[in-house]
């Protein structure tokens, strides 16, 4: 039987994992992807605590956080291709036109 | 039957908003004339109408009020819009509104022509209605809102001619040293509302005469507020120390001078005195130093007016001596005889400036076509007017006589009254009537030394300008001629009960306000054959005034010029009015500006500016310090988020 | 031997995870997170919510990432070979790193305790899974789940705003 805390390490790991993606990569879009890696690991442990406890909240949480994911991956792409076309580009670091 | 008291000063408004708004599209002078007189007129038929139909008149309470609106409330403190209306009112009311149109009827002659004709008939109805409101007040507060307007008015029509810089200087001066005043007025106020006990506070007029007596009696409570207002007074009614404002003030058009610096606004003093009378007959010091104050202005103006040769000038220390008896008469406790010397110095003192408005007029118009760069105002270059204008020489005289004191005319009982309270009254003493009694005498000189360098000897204008001079047209003659009957007969009203009795009529005017001053009027001791014999002194003085003035200026027309070169000093210390200007200047005025300039320079520029700028000095350098830490790199900014996800997380788990 | 299922699969969801990470060329990226995803569907499973595993590959394997990958395709973002494709290595690890510790003493420090539901794994496979998430989806949940539908709606609206050829 797999202990919950072993489900929260993976977690953890996978949400560490995604949090250095987030801040060194320079691609846009991976970060993106790792945002996405982030937000499946909190999935995870959602799923993880709700059968413990024996309650359907975690996972109506998670249908939620993944109907956010789905308008975000919408809106965030559709942000990508508008960028794209106006710098040729899709890297953050030419996102800087707002610094003094 | 009394909540229609607001038409009174809603008239006179009302001409003031058309005219204001739209007299420089109507362009018309007769309709804007028309419809600024026609308001001030509708104000008198109303004041006409409440005047014959006054409360009490059959028994019950003497006054009404009408209130109009909340104005503010705020704990216990509760001030309305409300207007009262009592015999004092009534009698203000009359004097005002009846004079105000007499003289807008005049200034649509004398001003014919002027540019801003609108203006000034806005300006003119805005100060009517101020005046109302003064007047009308029901409590202080409201009286203050009127006493403010008639400053601002007078503000505005002094420097009527603006592009004058001596007219825009008096202006500024009028409304400065009113402000000392209005400054006494206020805190006089305040003094009154806190000192009274809690649940009687009140600054409503009936309730203030009312609750006056829980203050202590003679007390210095009630003295210092009483001072308070006194120093108000002076400030609106051109007292010592702070006249100096109102013989500069000449510099507005000389209808404004008749209605607002004679005959209406600066009495406002005096009315307010009246209004709180049972507040001052508890202050027997304050009531001293109105008397002693009221005296001293009248001589010291009397005296200064002898050697003036502005003819305008003249007046207007004539005014101020005039007022110092008004203030006599309210020191004394003769509140009655001062309100009466109010409303006959309202008649002959307006009359006298329409006069000199029309001798002026006629002399600019002369000399302007003779094109001849004298002073239309000096007097020194008038003389033989007399067979030029007939009327205007006429009523002035009349008026003359009158202020001189001449018997049976409206000056000769006001101030005989004021004279006798200010020698027999239980405040008064005999050297007040002595100063009093010199101040008349000095009075007639001054007057018939006018009218004869004005009217009578050679003329002094060059032959071309005599050709145009002739008398003003109509609409300036009948209000003259009107003012002259009053000033004639309006004595009559008010006629001591020693004559009274000769001639069987009873003083009615001080019947008339015995509701209001019957608690408070001071009762005069002494013998019929005392009171003739003073009575006699003072015409006596007066006459002697008169033929001074006649030796001195028909008989040797040379005799003041050796005068004046073998009493050279005095003579140059009374034509530059005793160098109080001069005094004031070096004292107070000097010492403002290098207050103010100290201020500036030292305080201001140094101290506070240095501390504003001091802030956006330290924002601006650390701002640039800080804004490398916005780096515009987004890698940053999340790196600093994580950053601080931890450090939160960190401290609720490492707890 | 379910235990060691678990350390296989774990094993393989974080290997995958780091390539997403490490990987240069973001089509690689992609990939890698799809066999995380399905990693993860396969956790789901073992934890007694198939429904949510199965919309685990549909809508998370299937639909984003097909959609990513869609952009990546679109915009031609080839290898970054020529280029540096990471900045701040040193503090991004350091954040990681301190954010594993802190979850890891986080989660060891006790046992996670709360409301006991009574869903029990013998209930779920009595009911269904999907019967019992949909019944408390459309009760207890309802006007949530009203509200996501707005905000999908919102969101299709200023994708299409967004990626038009004039804005």
């Amino acid at each position: 039987m797999v202990s919950i805390h072993e489900y929260l390490m993976l977690s953890a790991i996978l949400f560490s994992l995604g949090t250095v993606g987030v801040l060194i990569r320079r691609n846009a879009i991976v970060i993106f992807m790792c945002i996405e890696l982030m937000l499946n690991s909190v999935n995870l442990s959602f799923i993880a605590l709700s059968h413990h406890l024996g309650s359907m909240d975690g996972q109506i949480f998670v249908f939620f956080v993944m109907a956010v994911a789905a308008a975000e991956a919408a809106v965030g792409l559709a942000l990508m291709i508008t960028f794209y076309r106006n710098r040729e580009s899709i890297e953050v670091d030419d996102i800087n036109m707002l610094k003094w | 039957m009394y909540d229609k008291l607001w038409l009174i000063p809603f008239f006179p408004l009302l001409g003031a908003v058309i005219n204001g708004l739209l007299g420089k599209k109507i362009k018309n002078e007769k309709v804007i004339g028309a419809i600024a007189t026609l308001a001030v007129a509708a104000s008198f038929g109303v004041s006409c109408y409440y005047f014959f139909n006054m409360p009490g008149a059959n028994g019950g309470q003497h006054y009404a009020e009408n209130i109009v609106a909340t104005w503010m409330s705020v704990g216990d403190l509760q001030i309305e819009w409300g207007f009262l209306l009592d015999p004092l009112s009534a009698i203000m009311l009359l004097v005002v509104t009846g004079v105000g149109s007499l003289i807008h009827l005049y200034s649509i002659g004398y001003m014919h022509g002027e540019e801003g004709f609108y203006r000034y008939f806005s300006y003119l109805n805005l100060f009517v209605f101020s005046m109302l409101m003064l007047v009308l007040g029901n409590n202080a507060l409201v009286m203050f809102v009127g006493w403010e307007g008639v400053g601002l008015c007078s503000y505005l029509l002094i420097g009527y001619y603006f592009h004058k810089k001596s007219a825009s200087d008096a202006a500024k001066k009028a409304f400065v040293v009113n402000r000392i005043g209005d400054f006494g007025f206020l805190i006089g106020l305040f003094l009154l509302y806190w000192s009274l006990p809690v649940g009687s506070r009140s600054i409503n007029f009936m309730e203030i005469a009312q609750n006056a007596h829980l203050l202590e009696a003679g007390g210095i409570v009630v003295t210092v507020i009483t001072l308070c207002f006194f120093l108000g007074a002076t400030g609106k009614s051109a007292q010592i120390p702070l006249y100096t404002w109102l013989p500069d003030a000449m510099e507005g058009p000389t209808p404004v001078s008749a209605l607002i610096h004679a005959a209406t606004m600066v009495t406002a003093g005096v009315y307010m005195i009246g209004r709180l009378n049972p507040l001052f007959a508890m202050a027997p010091d304050t009531m001293m130093v109105v008397a002693i104050v009221g005296a001293a202005t009248a001589i010291f103006a009397a005296t200064i007016g002898l050697a003036q040769n502005d003819i305008k000038r003249v007046l207007a220390y004539s005014t101020v001596s005039q007022l110092g008896y008004m203030f006599l008469a309210m020191g004394v406790g003769a509140f009655t005889a001062g309100i009466f010397h109010l409303m006959t110095h309202a008649f002959f003192k307006a009359c006298l400036f329409l006069g000199s408005g029309s001798v002026i007029h006629a002399m600019h118009h002369a000399l302007h076509e003779a094109h001849s760069h004298d002073d239309p105002q000096d007097m020194r270059n008038m003389g033989g007017l007399f067979r030029k204008m007939p009327i205007t020489a006429t009523t002035f005289w009349i008026s003359t006589l009158a202020i001189a004191g001449f018997p049976l005319l409206s000056g000769f009982f006001s101030k005989d009254e004021i004279l006798w309270f200010a020698f027999a009254s239980p405040q008064g003493s005999p050297l007040l009537w002595i100063v009093g009694a010199l101040a008349a005498g000095l009075t007639a000189f001054y007057m018939f030394r006018l009218v004869f360098m004005t009217f009578h000897g050679k003329q002094k204008t060059t032959e071309k300008a005599r050709k145009h001079l002739h008398e003003s047209p109509w609409v300036i003659t009948v209000p003259l001629v009107v003012l002259a009957l009053l000033a004639l007969v309006g004595g009559w009203l008010g006629v001591p009960p020693l004559i009274g009795e000769i001639v069987g009529m009873a003083n009615s005017f001080e019947h008339f306000l015995e509701p209001v001053f019957g608690g408070t009027q001071a009762v005069a001791h002494g013998t019929h054959a005392l009171e003739w014999s003073l009575m006699g002194i003072s015409v006596g003085i007066a006459f002697v005034g008169i033929f001074v003035a006649w030796v001195m200026y028909i008989k040797n027309p040379e005799l003041p010029g050796k005068l004046a070169g073998s009493l050279q000093g005095a003579y140059r210390v009374i034509h530059n009015k005793w160098y109080v200007d001069e005094i004031y200047d070096a004292t107070f005025v000097d010492a403002t500006k290098r207050l103010g300039t100290f201020l500036w320079k030292g305080f201001d520029v140094v101290v506070v500016d240095g501390i504003v700028n001091g802030f956006g000095k330290t924002a601006h350098a650390s701002s640039r310090a800080l804004r490398f830490l916005q780096s515009g790199l987004v890698h940053n900014y999340a790196l600093v988020m994580v950053l601080g996800v931890v450090v939160i997380v960190g401290f609720y788990v490492l707890r | 031997m379910e235990k060691l299922f678990f350390y296989l699969v774990a094993l393989v969801a974080v290997g995958s995870g780091f390539l997403v990470v490490k990987c240069r060329n973001p089509v690689n990226s992609a990939l890698a997170l799809v066999n995380t995803f399905f990693c993860l569907a396969i956790f789901y499973v073992m934890l007694h919510a198939p429904f949510m595993a199965a919309i685990q590959v549909l809508v998370y394997a299937g639909a984003i990432m097909v959609l990513i990958l869609f952009v990546i395709m679109l915009l031609n973002l080839g290898s970054e070979a020529h280029k540096r494709f990471t900045h701040s290595l040193i503090g991004g690890s350091i954040m990681g790193v301190l954010m594993l510790f802190l979850v890891f003493f986080f989660v060891n420090r006790g046992e996670p305790t709360g409301m006991r539901g009574n869903i029990t794994d013998g209930l779920v496979d009595k009911i269904g899974h999907t019967e019992l998430m949909g019944r408390t989806l459309f009760t207890e949940f309802l006007l949530p789940f009203e509200i996501t539908s707005i905000l999908l709606l919102v969101a299709i609206v200023g994708a299409v705003i967004l990626a038009k050829k004039e804005v």
